[in-house]
């Protein structure tokens, strides 16, 4: 029987170990030092802040792993000998393997500041992050203050765990807005004003010089390039996330920022693959990245090794981008491309609105000459992952998304609906005359 | 394991710790309870109605202080921070505590009322008396334990409620449902029947929001006479209990599922909705729960059905020239009904049948249908193996009392708030079963944007696996689901949405999610 070996335990690797029992009788082992079952990395949050216990962030319970005859190993790959095929552990053990996933996800970025290796600093991705987080910042009494280094997701997520704590937090932040590298100028703006209400001392533009320690090797205080000193306890590292994949420096597969493979997310050593965050593309696919550390694309690249393991060779070709996020109190989601000034495209142009009281608003990207409907972000509103879907493949206009756009409202039952308002700021910014019709039951679930 | 901080303060630091107007109010409440606890002792107060209004003020004013002191400040959100590090919320010290006092309070309510001041001929005393001047006012009769029950009952749902609203102030959906059960717990469970006693005193107490198998007692022989003898409003009140549970409940659970009773209307579902909501990630997410979840509480249906036959079946006569309905008509309608639902199922939905849920229907259906065909095939013989009577009252003591009861509401802060909604209501179950097999109602999931957090799974009140179906891009469609619109409200992602639409696709398992590859999920997803 082929035996499987994954490395990794997240959702790239135990997608893929899920399809490849379903489709195949063969052996399966995933390998992982990090935790003993799989968890949803993105919910760690949760159980800082107390909605949730550790255990609720496993997906499944503990007998599935048994059940569907998933092997699981605890322990620390230390190198892949692709030649005899096996992977040596740490404590020496040898795993043999007729096909390797390499699935092993990121580690957080550190840009050779100096102190960033002192106790207390830290980033947050692993589970390990989450307990050293629990040392240093368990109450606001052995943690008076703490600095966030880096505006991205992590970043934020971090502040609210701190917050929710009532520690307070300074959030350093290189942009000249929050994440405006990626978000366009009015919802950056939007999200600086819903930070500062949440009692975050967000500094733009500011950079993390040095982490001074005190006697004990302990974070004491920060420096920015502003000239501040920060005291403070604890310092997040949160300024993106690259490949983790140290541990495959000289095993002769090609590496990149992260492990190279091709559409078949196979790498240059045959039956070795590499999935998920640690995968980087020869090619970028469409508008995407190369290296795409986004929970979807993991799970979509495990879904696809899955059925060439299994004898269905396929391509790994996603489909329509789709993104969601939430920041503090307000719920992102994004479906096709709406790029921030700095990386929009020349024929890109956005449609904005933001509502006069409550922080809600959508940006809509489309095309200035066809009037291709191009992307939406929204912000405080839900809208339907299969109507924009829908609405990509079938090359709509702007025009048809915002006549319809009560169709792909997804918020709860009994909300307040803003389409009218949407399109009557369309109309006049461009000089329409759109009316927008009423949803329909019809039209969503694409019957009659 | 870390080893964070683990004191045994009882208000420890953020997110646990409780700001001074919380402890205030808090203090508030606690003393408006404990009027109430020393009228328990028989601590004679002099004037009744002025203590009463003190300690029901008391009570209700600290809840609405300590939502006001919690969340008046907050920006709306979720508001789920340091809910798994409070002790009461946690199965923790305080936990524990409340919930022995609430089982040891629906233990003497059910069972030992004379320790609550209950004096069949004669004043009242204890915690009951201090009642009294309340319900003279409202029905002219002096007050019974369960006159006590349903006033601090009502309060809870009123003052928890303001709470939930306050919590949730940033959800429309939340805030109409929970002034809608506050609604008819205050008009229809309170207020009217009294009233009704007040106007028409042979009518029986009737809670015209509950239908059976809910009010199990609904057609005993002396509630039945009391409707017949009350003439055309208690004859009203007959045919509408009927109709409830042959027409209305069918016509809106197609509709709008069991969400339309279960978290909208029925009273149980209004405490475990308000007062019972800083315990719902206490349910059993396991398998085994839900196993056990599907053969407890079907049992209980065909025990409810047995009973209300047996009973009916009892005080009916042979004679069909006395009046047309005799127990040899009333067992045919009965056995009639239960067959065209079973051969439904059996003929249509049976696909959609688990394993054991088939096993079920068809061991149940032939035990119902021998024990109805002994009537015929005996004559007039002992049916369904006991007295009607014994049915009756095992039921009242096992199901309505000790499960609905001290296990349903006394253990909140242990098992959650909706165990006997989950594992015991009869009515749950047979509104659930039409929502699995033949409704509109589901929760859609938003195509592959599920992260598989686990705050949807966390915070179901009835222990359903939410994420299982969410992470797979599979709508959520499941006989027990009352609703109540948490999984959507606490999902980061905008995933889940609550919504009546057609059938077609209404049940859609998929394995690759929408966002891959079009030809992977063609591929895969049409199996």
């Amino acid at each position: 029987m082929e035996h499987i070996v994954i490395i990794g335990n997240g959702i790239s690797g135990v997608t893929a170990a899920r399809h490849i029992r379903k489709n195949s009788d063969k052996k399966i082992t995933i390998v992982s030092t990090e935790t003993d079952y799989f968890f949803s990395r993105t919910a760690l949050m949760y159980v800082y802040m107390g909605h949730m216990k550790f255990e609720h962030t496993q997906p499944y319970e503990n007998w599935f792993w048994k059940k569907n005859r998933i092997h699981l190993v605890k322990g620390y790959v230390e190198k892949v000998e692709h030649a005899g095929k096996n992977l040596i552990l740490k404590n020496g053990e040898k795993i043999a393997y007729d096909k390797l996933i390499i699935a092993t996800g990121s580690k957080p970025n550190k840009f050779g500041w100096p102190g960033q290796d002192l106790k207390g600093v830290q980033g947050l991705y692993s589970k390990q992050d989450l307990d050293a987080l629990e040392e240093s910042a368990p109450n606001k009494n052995i943690c008076k203050y703490a600095v966030i280094v880096g505006g991205g997701l992590i970043g934020i997520e971090l502040a609210e765990m701190l917050r929710s704590r009532d520690i307070p937090v300074t959030f350093l932040v290189r942009e000249t807005s929050f994440w405006n590298g990626v978000l366009p100028k009015g919802e950056s703006q939007m999200l600086n004003e819903h930070i500062a209400e949440h009692h975050i001392d967000l500094r733009l533009e500011t950079n993390l010089v040095e982490i001074l320690a005190d006697e004990n090797g302990h974070v004491r205080a920060v420096t920015t390039d502003r000239g501040d000193t920060i005291e403070c306890n604890m310092v997040g590292l949160t300024a993106g996330v690259s490949p983790n994949i140290d541990f495959l420096k000289d095993s002769g597969i090609e590496l990149g920022r992260g492990v190279k493979v091709n559409r078949y997310l196979e790498t240059n050593v045959s039956d070795i693959y590499a999935i998920g965050d640690c995968a980087e593309q020869h090619e970028a696919i469409g508008n995407r990245r190369p290296i795409e550390a986004v929970w979807y694309t993991g799970r979509m690249m495990g879904e696809t090794v899955a059925q060439t393991i299994c004898g269905n060779k396929m391509k790994y070709n996603p489909g329509h981008w789709f993104n969601s996020a939430k920041f503090l109190d307000i719920e992102y989601q994004t479906y096709g491309w709406v790029f921030s000034e700095r990386g929009m495209k020349e024929n890109e142009q956005h449609f904005h609105w933001r509502h006069s009281k409550e922080l809600i608003c959508i940006t809509v990207a489309f095309d200035k000459e066809t009037g291709l409907f191009l992307g939406i972000n929204t912000f405080g509103i839900r809208m339907r992952h299969e109507i924009f879907d829908r609405w990509l493949t079938e090359k709509r206009s702007v025009e048809y998304v915002m006549k319809h756009l009560a169709d792909a409202n997804f918020d709860p039952e009994f909300y307040a609906n803003y389409e009218q308002e949407i399109t009557s700021k369309f109309n006049s910014d461009f000089g329409k005359s759109i009316a927008s019709k009423k949803k329909s039951l019809k039209r969503i679930f694409a019957i009659g | 394991m870390s080893n964070y901080d683990k004191s045994m303060a009882l208000t420890g630091q953020p997110p646990k710790a409780l700001n001074t107007g919380q402890k205030l109010a808090t203090l508030l409440g606690m003393s408006g309870l404990g009027i109430l606890t020393l009228a328990l002792f028989n601590i004679n107060f002099p004037n009744k109605g002025l203590w009463l209004t003190v300690s029901l003020s008391a009570i209700f004013i600290g809840v609405f202080w300590f939502s006001q002191a919690a969340y008046a400040s907050k920006l709306k959100g979720i508001k789920n921070d340091g809910v798994w590090f409070k002790s009461v919320s946690s199965r923790g010290l305080w936990g524990w505590m409340a919930g022995i006092a609430l089982t040891g309070f629906y233990i003497a309510l059910y069972f030992y009322p004379q320790y609550l001041g209950l004096v069949k001929d004669g004043e009242n005393t204890g915690v009951i008396a201090l009642f009294d001047p309340l319900s003279r006012l409202l029905s002219g009769n002096p007050a019974s334990q369960w006159f006590v029950y349903g006033t601090l009952y009502t309060v809870a749902i009123l003052a928890f409620g303001i709470k939930f609203i306050w919590k949730y102030r940033h959800n429309r959906y939340e805030k109409i449902r929970t002034v809608s059960v506050m609604f008819f717990q205050t008009a229809f469970a309170f207020l009217i029947p009294e009233i009704m006693a007040r106007l028409n005193g042979k009518i029986p107490y009737y809670d015209l929001k509950n239908m059976w198998p809910l009010n199990y007692y609904n057609f005993e022989r002396y509630r039945i006479n009391g409707f017949i003898d009350s003439g055309d409003i208690g004859m009203a009140m007959l045919i509408f209990g009927i109709l409830s549970i042959f027409l209305i409940s069918p016509i809106l659970t197609f509709k709008y599922g069991k969400r339309w009773y279960c978290s909208w209307v029925c009273g149980c579902g209004a405490l475990a909705e308000t007062a019972g909501d800083s315990f719902r990630h206490l349910s059993d997410k396991s398998k085994m729960a839900w196993k056990v979840e599907r053969w407890v509480v079907h049992s209980v249906v065909v025990f409810v059905t047995l009973m209300t036959t047996a009973v009916i079946y009892s005080y009916l006569g042979n004679d069909t020239s006395k009046y047309w309905l005799t127990k040899s008509v009333f067992l045919s309608g009965v056995a009639l009904i239960l067959t065209t639902v079973f051969v439904w199922v059996m003929l249509y939905k049976r696909e959609q049948l688990q394993k054991d849920a088939k096993y079920g229907a068809i061991g149940y259906f032939v035990i119902i249908m021998a024990l109805i065909g002994l009537h015929f095939f005996s004559g007039d013989g002992n049916i369904f193996l006991f007295k009607s009577e014994t049915l009756r009252k095992t039921y009242g003591f096992l199901i309505g009392s000790i499960f609905s009861g001290v296990i349903g509401t006394g253990f909140y802060p242990i098992f959650g708030n909706r165990v006997w909604c989950r594992f015991g209501c009869p009515m749950a179950a047979i509104l659930g079963f039409q929502q699995r097999l033949f409704s509109r109602f589901r929760i859609t999931t938003n195509g592959g944007q599920c992260i598989s957090c686990g705050n949807c799974s966390t915070y179901c009140e009835m222990g359903i696996d939410v994420r299982a179906y969410a992470q797979k891009g599979e709508n959520i469609v499941r006989s027990s689901c009352v609703g109540c619109g948490i999984c959507s409200a606490v999902c980061p992602r905008g995933v889940l949405k609550l919504e009546n639409g057609p059938q077609k696709g209404r049940i859609n398992p998929t394995e690759v999610l929408l966002g891959n590859n079009v030809d992977l999920m063609n591929l895969v997803n049409q199996k």
